[in-house]
């Protein structure tokens, strides 16, 4: 079964050809990545790269894996049961799916963001020290300054600096997607998985999170799962295509959405189905 | 008193905000709007009904002894001298006994069946705690006096007063009945409540919540201390004063472990009473008008008590809802 599926879909060509025009390195490297829910394959030998310091999109139609998928890079899959993967998710070269890698030191590297904003049900200023209270020792000045600036990164600073002390479920849906950003980027991670961010807000709060996005990728290397092609082709560097939980397709965006290589890419980002 | 009920008619008749969105149509929602009106009326009524009676009958006694019928330690029926404070006093004590003792037993039970027990476990211990709610409280009372107390006075407040007897909690005779059995008896049959309720909250967190937790590397301990249980904390003090409601006024089991004795003492080993199980033992016994009243009285006490109780938690859940935001 295995063997037909690697045959009917060739990632693993189009990655190398677009490793190679890119100066900056692989980030995450994915080999041969099956996934499981019980007896159930969700996933079928993934492979693929994702570059350092660019946007990777992840689009496809509902339930095709999507965020299956990112939700092994920072195993956080590995809190249900009966959910399970093999192959290799390699990140600087080190397989984070091997028993002796630090899960909690893999989640201060990978932050994620949700569909729905998550804040913790605390003030705003807590929200953003929480990440910063558990990985680090910090001074309580430090503290405020590690917050600002992570505010500031999150692009949230200038409305919330004197509401700090409020609770983050008081914020906007938009503003709490945000704060949920600044509490991810607070503790200097390395990854950002985004899995459809900007679902549940409006259309202006999503375009502050798209700029936001863009903002990000200098120091952030961004997985970010859409339902929304607009969205990847606007924000996003790289594209994967996924269908029935194989990577169809893989490329620069660009090349993904004016001349895509399978007619299945085709015929999704034209609206044929999905 | 005529206009608030000409208001309520309006209101029912349509005057409320939903039916300016809804206005009823039809026959049969007219009737169904009259028939809930009725029956929410009907609770009010009886709330009153019960509140005037309780001042009704314990006049004689509120005229006699006034406002220092709450703080007075004499209960002497002969010489017909009422105060209710010990009284107070041992429902005070058992219901916050009770509290401190099923609360963190009742929470922590939840977050483990919800949290980390394996499915099979979960749903085993939860129907036993289901079925713990269900035991009659005269079998609690039984098992307190026939068991428990036995248990109590061989075993443990020997131990408790042999490292902790320098506490004046501590001293006295170890009867096995008294304030410190009636509290635990008390804790059990509180327990389930706090439980089932604390679980249903915690199950009610949304998943995504929990895992933005575990997202930002935390342990299990971590994301179940500042992200699940603040965010069921609202239910948790729900729970707390629903276990509480009914601690204050449970009388069976209390009556029979409590010690039924007008006495107020620091020791949680002596025996003492409080105001249910003071009204179960003596009603029968109240011939004179004035032990009547003052029985009464000390109804129309517990009746406030919970009325306070209730003010508490109403005030302490909008407090909560001011600091963590309206969104849990």
């Amino acid at each position: 079964m295995i063997d037909e599926i690697s045959e009917e879909i060739a990632t693993k060509p189009v990655v190398s050809e677009h490793a190679g025009d890119e100066k900056i390195g692989v980030k995450i490297s994915v080999k041969d990545l099956d996934f499981f829910y019980g007896s159930t394959q969700a996933l079928y030998n993934n492979t693929l790269d994702i570059f350092g310091n660019r946007v990777t999109a992840i689009i496809g139609p509902s339930g095709c894996g999507k965020s299956t998928h990112i939700r092994v890079y920072n195993r956080i899959f590995e809190l249900y049961r009966g959910q399970r993967v093999s192959g290799a998710v390699l990140m600087d070269g080190h397989d984070i799916l091997s028993p002796d890698q630090d899960v909690i030191e893999l989640r201060r590297k990978i932050g994620m963001i949700f569909q729905k904003p998550t804040p913790f049900p605390m003030t705003v200023f807590e929200n953003v020290a929480y990440g910063l209270r558990l990985h680090y020792k910090v001074s309580k000045s430090e503290l405020t300054g590690r917050v600002e600036l992570a505010l500031r990164d999150a692009a949230l600073w200038e409305e919330v600096k004197d509401k700090q002390g409020e609770p983050g479920l008081a914020l906007s849906g938009g503003q709490q997607q945000r704060l949920c950003i600044a509490r991810a980027i607070a503790v200097e991670p390395e990854v950002l998985l985004m899995d459809e961010p900007t679902s549940a807000i409006d259309p202006l709060a999503t375009a502050k999170i798209e700029e936001l996005v863009e903002q990000l990728k200098s120091k952030y290397t961004i997985v970010i799962v859409t339902h929304n092609m607009q969205q990847a082709a606007r924000i996003s560097d790289y594209t994967a295509f996924f269908y029935q939980g194989k990577i169809i397709e893989f490329g620069r965006t660009k090349q993904i959405f004016t001349k895509p290589a399978k007619k299945q890419t085709e015929d999704y980002i034209t609206g044929r189905f999905g | 008193m005529s206009t608030a009920l000409d208001k309520l008619v309006a209101v029912v008749r349509g005057g409320g905000k939903v039916s300016e969105t809804t206005p009823p149509t039809g026959r049969a929602d007219v009737a169904f709007r009259w028939l809930t009106a009725a029956c929410a009326l009907l609770v009010i009524l009886i709330m009153a009904g019960m509140v005037v009676e309780l001042f009704y009958n314990s006049r004689l006694s509120l005229k006699e002894f006034g406002f220092g019928f709450l703080w007075s330690t004499d209960w002497n029926p002969v010489l017909q001298k009422f105060g209710a404070a010990s009284s107070i006093y041992g429902t005070l004590v058992s219901t916050i006994l009770a509290m401190v003792i099923a609360m963190p037993l009742g929470v922590l039970t939840a977050l483990f069946l919800v949290e980390l027990a394996p499915p099979g476990i979960s749903k085993v211990v939860g129907a036993g705690v289901e079925l713990l709610a269900a035991v009659p409280s005269i079998i609690f009372g039984m098992w307190g006096l026939f068991v428990f107390a036995p248990f109590m006075a061989d075993h443990v407040q020997p131990f408790l007063q042999q490292w902790l007897g320098f506490l004046p909690l501590f001293r006295g005779a170890p009867l096995g009945i008294g304030m410190l059995p009636a509290g635990i008896i008390l804790a059990l049959m509180i327990l389930p409540f706090i439980t089932a309720v604390s679980r249903d909250v915690f199950a009610m967190v949304p998943s995504v919540v929990k895992e933005s937790g575990y997202g930002m590397g935390s342990t299990t301990w971590e994301v179940t201390r500042k992200v699940t249980l603040r965010h069921g904390i609202r239910g948790i003090i729900g729970a707390g004063f629903l276990g509480l409601g009914r601690a204050i006024g449970e009388t069976m089991a209390i009556t029979f472990v409590i010690g039924n004795s007008h006495q107020l003492s620091a020791s949680l080993f002596e025996p003492g009473n409080s105001i249910a199980s003071t009204l179960a033992n003596e009603f029968t016994e109240a011939s004179e008008p004035m032990y009547l009243s003052a029985l009464i009285e000390l109804g129309l006490v517990l009746f406030f008590m919970t009325v306070i109780a209730q003010m508490i938690a109403h005030f302490w859940l909008n407090r909560v809802r001011r600091q963590m935001g309206d969104g849990l």
